[in-house]
């Protein structure tokens, strides 16, 4: 756990966020180690007070949504179970198991509902996600 | 008619109940209808299920035979009067007079008055524990006399008789049949048919008597009675129960000049009606050409056709009826068609006989050789459904017709029906008058599994008979309909559950990469995965939460606790049979207190704690494995409990030691993954306080061991579980329950629990009895194997996933911060917490969340 806590503060060499073209507003953060997140699973991260869910896909491929499940009102997205409907790739909900997509954050029994989608990164092992302040 | 049409039924039996739903669905609003419809039943319950009364031997109850949904009678305009006897009709006044001398009035009249036991002139038939079999009340008679007795006999032969005699081997008792005619069912069988039934029935260890006739039953010397016979020989007994016939109740109608039928019955005519056009005579009370029909179809037919006269409607008749029967006496599948004794003039047959299995089928032709006359089937009855509706359709025989009946050989299939070649108008169920059109409509209307048809057409709700031709014409009609039968578990797996399950076993497939790799495409989704974890986990029972299995277990089984409308976790720990030592509740109780947990007393007696947030799960799982618990797997499909009473103990009714025999039930069952939940119940004796036949397995015991009970179920769809097997010795019943459950692993669906999954199996109880107890499919050994390979690699998970420091590391709310997440919120309520509503987070009445992480 402490060692997690420094990596967050201090980024590894290669691509530092400093490195991200200025006009893409927000900053990236590195969460932490791609080994953290088991495959085929998510996590949830605490980015400045928002609970960001971090998915690692088939060959590391890797998404982030919201963690909060508006049906259900309970943040638990980042504890459901991956795949794919029909090629999309899909969290279903641990509570009720709406489906949302992971690259658009669209719910797929319910297009109204639209969770935000953050930018995330792989560099030299660390997850990195951008969020809006 | 008059401005109100008063209707009177006299009798609610089978037929008589059913003539009411005739009128009740051809007018719902009966009091609009502006009819007055008045019902007598002289038993003292509405009509029920006399087909099925042999279950009632095994557990079934009054109420679960019972055919009357709830509130049935108390439609406006209906009028149900129980423990009502009719004495006499006026049919000039129009009127009714019952025994206790009131007198109704009605402007038609419906006799369905039934029959009675036929009970021959022997004398001494009045003595005492001399019965008939016909009513609820005559069962529980029985009973009683069941527990005193050591040995039975039934008079009679026939369908009822052997019935019979299969509800006394069952009581325990040392059964005899004792049977006029020179062989068993007469009617129905020819005289090799009645041969092979006679050594299998004997084989079963009932003991036959065919050609006897009874002078007298007089006392006798080692038992209650001496039944003597006409050639001077004897046979003592306890009990006797007469069974051989039955005679039309036709006294009422024969007293106000009715005509009557050559051998008895109230005479009608196409309508169904008497010679007075104001009554009409429905079911076994009823002689149609001198002809009397003792099975429910033509009386459900009479009751429609009847009711349908009564509104003018003229288009249907009555045309006699098939009396055909197919049923199963004591395992030993019977079946007759058509012209079963070959009487048609010219008419030849086919036999096949084979002595070892003790089979024997046989089919009559025309003359011609091109139509099915009638068939005989005992000890195999597979072809019935295609035999019957050959014959009842004229359908051209193929052309080598002993094909019907032999064995098929070298994998040759045999000649089917082909359904296709039905006509839509084609009676299959004929019990509830169901034609393949309207299972046809039902697909269309979307039924798609037999569970689904049963209840929208009530086809195969009766006998049963039907099912297996109603399934094919099901799967069918899916098919032309482009419903590609099609049980894919998913858009990932071209396969049921059962077929992933097949493939997983015999290509020892251990991950779900593998199996997706080898026999699916993309990535999975919440319904493989789960499906494929649970399937896994049967068969091999590795670690649930391994690095390669986690990723697929479903939301409890992901966190090995019970996630909650906001995220939090409950935690079970294992009580089995719900014993628990002062300690162990006080344990409880400290870490409860300590973690600030919510504290509920369970159904499967056990504590429930509930508020845990994923951080805190491994500290107080340790806490609880320290003071000896282990999981309760109440979030896993798996075994839940096994719930007993205090048993022979303590009990001073109890007659075995039913807290023992549940904590090794339970200790033996536990961490097995199944397609659905599985509960247990054990009773200490038939009082059944731990509501055993309401699990999926229950076990009650008895004087000679335990009966073992077994698909109920509590919750949405209530349903009483079946015997399985009686009397079994502690070893016997664990491998019979091995068994079981290893065979519902094998072949349910996802997400069945054994009631529907019974509900849904070909066959039903008989196949069922014939996998588990006769090892019908040889599987015994391989389904006691596998359960024993699981027993042998069960862990405790949670002791498992504490001392894993990889496992452990998952359980946190976030992968970047030690905190927990501050939406999970409680108040107090009634001196302990809940969670906090929407409203009362925004307002922060919340209290402090206990005893973080350290």
């Amino acid at each position: 756990m402490n060692q997690l806590q420094q990596t967050a503060t201090s980024p590894t060499a290669g691509n530092p966020p400093m490195s991200v073209p200025a006009e893409q507003a927000g900053t990236w953060q590195a969460v932490c180690s791609l080994e953290d997140i088991w495959p085929n699973t998510g996590v949830c991260a605490l980015i400045n007070g928002r609970q960001i869910a971090i998915f690692r896909m088939k060959s590391d491929v890797l998404y982030a949504i919201d963690n909060h499940d508006p049906h259900s009102g309970a943040n638990v997205l980042s504890r459901g179970i991956v795949g794919d409907l029909g090629g999309e790739p899909v969290v279903a909900s641990p509570i009720y198991k709406h489906h949302y997509q992971l690259r658009t954050g669209e719910c797929v029994e319910d297009a109204s509902t639209q969770l935000n989608t953050y930018p995330v990164q792989l560099r030299d092992g660390m997850v990195w996600v951008k969020t809006t302040a | 008619m008059n401005e109100h049409t008063r209707i009177l039924v006299v009798g609610n039996g089978m037929v008589g109940h059913y003539f009411v739903q005739e009128l009740v669905k051809r007018h719902p609003d009966l009091a609009a209808a502006k009819l007055e419809v008045t019902v007598l039943g002289e038993e003292p319950r509405p009509a029920y299920d006399r087909v099925h009364l042999s279950s009632f031997f095994s557990g079934s109850t009054a109420e679960d035979l019972s055919l009357v949904e709830p509130g049935f009678y108390d439609k406006p305009g209906l009028t149900l009067r129980l423990n009502a006897r009719a004495s006499s009709i006026d049919r000039i006044k129009h009127t009714v007079t019952l025994s206790d001398g009131t007198s109704l009035p009605y402007d038609k009249l419906v006799l369905a008055t039934g029959s009675v036991p036929f009970v021959p002139g022997v004398i001494g038939r009045d003595r005492e524990n001399c019965f008939v079999y016909r009513t609820i009340e005559d069962l529980e008679a029985m009973t009683a006399a069941g527990i005193q007795a050591k040995s039975g006999v039934v008079v009679g032969g026939g369908l009822l008789g052997l019935e019979c005699a299969k509800a006394l081997r069952d009581m325990g008792l040392d059964t005899h049949v004792v049977e006029f005619a020179p062989r068993l069912m007469a009617v129905q069988v020819d005289e090799a048919g009645g041969q092979v039934l006679r050594s299998k029935i004997e084989s079963l260890g009932v003991h036959v008597h065919t050609s006897r006739n009874t002078t007298a039953i007089v006392d006798g010397a080692t038992a209650r009675h001496r039944m003597v016979f006409f050639d001077e020989t004897w046979l003592e007994t306890d009990m006797i129960v007469f069974s051989a016939g039955i005679r039309p109740r036709d006294e009422l109608a024969r007293e106000s000049g009715l005509a009557i039928g050559a051998r008895g019955g109230i005479a009608i005519d196409d309508f169904s009606r008497s010679s007075d056009h104001d009554i009409y005579a429905i079911g076994e009370c009823a002689s149609w050409n001198d002809e009397m029909f003792g099975l429910v179809a033509p009386g459900y037919d009479m009751a429609r056709i009847a009711c349908a006269h009564l509104f003018d409607d003229h288009s249907t008749t009555f045309q006699g009826a098939d009396m055909s029967t197919k049923l199963k006496l004591m395992g030993v599948d019977v079946a007759s068609v058509g012209d079963a004794h070959g009487k048609t003039h010219g008419c030849r047959s086919f036999h096949y006989l084979d002595e070892l299995r003790q089979i024997y089928k046989k089919i009559v032709v025309s003359e011609d050789g091109k139509t099915l006359l009638g068939a005989v089937l005992i000890g195999n009855a597979d072809e019935f459904g295609t035999l019957q509706q050959m014959a009842l359709n004229a359908m051209p025989l193929p052309e080598n017709p002993e094909f019907l009946i032999l064995p098929a050989s070298d994998g040759k299939e045999k000649p089917g029906l082909g359904v296709d070649a039905l006509p839509d108008s084609a009676v299959l169920c004929s019990c509830n008058n169901v034609s393949k059109g309207a299972i046809g409509e039902a697909v269309a209307a979307g039924a798609c599994s037999i569970g689904e048809i049963k209840a929208c057409t009530k086809a195969g709700t009766a006998c049963g008979g039907c099912v297996p031709l109603v399934t094919q014409v099901m799967k069918a009609e899916m098919r032309k309909h482009g419903m590609a039968v099609n049980n894919h578990l998913c858009e990932h797996f071209p396969y049921s559950r059962q077929e992933l399950y097949h493939i997983v076993r015999v290509e020892q497939i251990r991950t779900f990469d593998e199996l997706l790799a080898k026999h699916g495409k993309g990535l999975g989704c919440d319904i493989c995965k789960p499906t494929a974890a649970s399937v896994l986990a049967s068969c091999w029972n590795d670690f649930i939460l391994k690095k390669d299995l986690a990723s697929l277990q479903d939301s409890n089984d992901y966190f090995l606790g019970n996630i909650q409308k906001d995220g939090s976790y409950s935690v079970v720990p294992r009580m089995p049979g719900g014993e628990v030592t002062p300690d162990g509740l006080i344990a409880i109780g400290n870490i409860a207190k300590k973690y600030g947990l919510y504290t509920k007393v369970t159904g499967g007696a056990r504590v429930d704690m509930f508020g845990a947030r994923v951080e805190q799960l491994p500290n107080i799982w340790e806490e609880l494995i320290a003071a000896g618990f282990e999981s309760g797997h109440a979030y896993g499909k798996s075994l839940r409990t096994v719930k007993s009473c205090v048993g022979s103990t303590w009990c001073r009714y109890g007659v075995d030691d039913s807290v023992g025999l549940a904590v090794e039930l339970e200790n033996r069952y536990k961490g097995l993954r199944a397609p659905h939940k599985i509960k247990f119940g054990v009773s200490g004796c038939t009082r059944e306080c731990a509501e055993a036949q309401g699990k999926d397995v229950g076990v009650i015991a008895t004087e000679n061991g335990w009966n073992l009970y077994v698909c109920g179920n509590g919750g949405m769809k209530p349903r009483h579980a079946e015997l399985l097997a009686s009397d079994l010795s502690k070893e016997d019943l664990i491998r019979m329950i091995d068994r079981f459950l290893m065979f519902y692993i094998r072949t349910a669906d996802r997400l069945q629990r054994t009631s529907t999954w019974r509900d849904n199996l070909e066959g039903g109880l008989d196949y069922l009895k014939d996998v588990v107890i006769n090892d019908y499919l040889d599987l015994g050994a391989e389904l006691e194997a596998q359960m024993q390979h699981v027993v042998d690699n069960y862990q405790d998970e949670w002791k498992t996933a504490v001392t894993d420091p990889e496992v452990r590391k998952r359980f946190r709310s976030f992968v970047n911060s030690m905190t927990g997440d501050t939406n999970i919120m409680f108040v107090k309520e009634r001196e302990q917490m809940r969670p906090a509503t929407p409203e009362e987070k925004q307002q922060a009445k919340t209290i402090p969340i206990l005893a973080l992480v350290e």
